[in-house]
């Protein structure tokens, strides 16, 4: 298994012995590199997701998609990126200025904050803390906010309405996707995302394998909130285009909204990344307990693994989204409350059952 | 307890009804798409149903003459005043029989809503529908076509009058030639 951590420590030793600078240098000098790569990565990632969604979205519903820009139409979204980017920005007269500036950049705080969490490779963490899991949670609720204060910054009752539906789902939302994290905090009792990992190699060492019947429940669970709190899906309320134009950005232009379109994609990455990461061994490869077969697994380097497992989810993401009507709030709202956040409850008495009883694999 | 069966009741059914629709979704997924290339491939694969109404035209028999007789069916047909057939009455000078002879076949393609009703109500079976469907023009005033003195050979698609390519599902042939 190729560890990264080799390349990481070759490039520390390389700033503060070869050329022998003092600390703080090497440090700031790392931060600033690891921020780039971090924001180059995610615009990366969102740019093959747009196109992911238009490709999936136009499959399920007979169509072909993108075709025209570039063979199969793979130049497509760079053409709507540049558009975006030269759009002007224009902002509305009787918003409340600093909300309606400040909204779009606390999404992004949000999503590039979870996004940074994501385990890519062993010895690949950018953020790995000892509350991993939990600071992931508390990251992502930033998003709300910046929804939250798009929606009331705007001035526009559309936008109010919408933000305080996406408010109201993704607060509600977050209950339960705290509590699959948990059940996977109970099974491998960490809460360090390179913990979890390692927790999770080794034969038949999944967390859906291992844990067996509430592992899966909370792996399902989780996907399900998951896609509510990136507000996609069924669950787009938020936007509802068919009522309330585009929701909380809809009085946003050029890359106000581009931001906006931006967080939703990789919301749906890091709640996939998430998923795959707790739930199904982020890196950790395939393995059976025959020797050469895992063997012949572990060659396959470890990001790999797990963007193939991350986006194995997401296409599962856009299926369900493409498949099924918008739920109605109260609805939606049910669904949390009276079915999802109960059967977690239980589900997390199992779990913890399970492992005081050492019913795990 | 009426609560607690309909509580735990709803729950198979949604997820039966979920897996349901899944299905179907997934189903379409993998099924060839009919999406036709239609700038790219208007001279080469482009299929176009053979029931599909594009303009009315005047079907010609071998030696380029026509079956209209001027009886108006078609006129008193159209719901939108779309043709408008004018004629006179000549007499035969073989068998001195007074017969009606058309003047001129007037086509608003513009008022058009391709109801076929015309062609239903043809007793001699003069008009029909086309494919050709690349109908737009910069001026209204060309839309009104003269049937009796065109002779319609395809428009700027010839190879369209009777459908087309073979329909091919699965293909995305954008190439031009």
């Amino acid at each position: 298994m190729f560890d990264f951590s080799i390349v990481t420590k070759w490039f520390d030793a390389l700033l503060s012995q070869t050329l022998g600078l003092p600390s703080f240098w090497t440090i700031l000098i790392e931060c600033v590199l690891i921020g780039l790569l971090v924001l180059t990565a995610y615009a990366l990632i969102c740019i093959v997701l747009i196109f992911m969604e238009r490709k999936v979205c136009a499959y399920f519903q007979c169509r072909v998609g993108p075709m025209r820009v570039g063979p199969w139409g793979i130049f497509q979204v760079f053409a709507d990126v540049l558009k975006m980017l030269i759009k002007e920005i224009f902002t509305v007269d009787k918003s409340d200025k600093l909300l309606y500036a400040i909204a779009p950049f606390l999404v992004m705080i949000a999503s590039v904050g979870t996004f940074s969490f994501l385990p890519w490779n062993k010895g690949m963490h950018i953020l790995d803390f000892n509350v991993g899991i939990f600071l992931v949670t508390a990251i992502s609720s930033i998003g709300v906010l910046g929804v939250f204060l798009a929606g009331w910054g705007s001035n526009n009752k559309y936008s109010v309405v919408s933000a305080m539906r996406a408010a109201v789902q993704m607060i509600s939302y977050e209950v339960s996707l705290g509590l699959c994290l948990i059940c996977a905090v109970i099974l491998t009792g960490t809460m360090q995302m390179s913990g979890i990992i390692e927790a999770q190699t080794g034969p038949w060492k999944w967390l859906v394998i291992q844990g067996h019947i509430p592992a899966i429940i909370a792996f399902v669970v989780f996907l399900i909130a998951g896609n509510a709190e990136a507000n996609r899906g069924p669950f787009d309320l938020g936007e509802a285009e068919s009522e309330l134009t585009a929701g909380y950005h809809t009085e946003y232009s050029g890359m106000g909204f581009g931001y906006y379109y931006l967080a939703e994609y990789l919301n749906l990455f890091v709640i996939s990344g998430l998923a795959s990461a707790v739930f199904l061994g982020g890196w950790a490869p395939l393995n059976v307990g025959i020797t050469g077969f895992d063997n012949l697994m572990n060659i396959i380097p470890g990001f790999v693994w797990f963007f193939g497992k991350t986006f194995m989810l997401v296409w599962i993401l856009m299926w369900v989204r493409w498949t099924f009507p918008r739920l109605r709030i109260d609805n939606l709202l049910k669904l949390e409350w009276k079915y999802l956040m109960p059967l977690m409850l239980i589900v997390l008495v199992l779990t913890t059952c399970c492992v005081a009883f050492g019913l795990t694999f | 307890m009426e609560n607690n069966k309909s509580y735990f009741g709803e729950i198979g059914a949604a997820i039966k009804t979920l897996a349901t629709g899944m299905k179907v979704t997934l189903i379409e997924y993998f099924t060839p798409k009919i999406t036709e290339q239609y700038p790219e491939n208007r001279k080469t694969t482009l299929h176009v149903a053979q029931r599909h109404r594009g303009r009315l035209v005047f079907k010609r028999n071998e030696d380029e003459s026509h079956n209209c007789v001027a009886c108006t069916m078609c006129e008193k047909a159209c719901p939108n005043d779309t043709i408008k057939i004018t004629a006179h009455m000549e007499e035969d000078p073989e068998t001195g029989r007074k017969k009606k002879k058309l003047d001129d076949y007037q086509y608003d393609l513009g008022d058009c809503m391709f109801c076929q009703l015309c062609v239903n109500a043809c007793n001699f079976d003069a008009i029909e529908f086309t494919n050709d469907f690349e109908n737009s023009v910069f001026d209204r005033t060309k839309l009104v076509c003269h049937l009796d003195k065109e002779v319609y050979k395809g428009g700027s698609l010839p190879n369209i009058l009777d459908g087309g390519a073979p329909l091919t599902i699965g293909k995305f042939n954008t190439k031009t030639k």
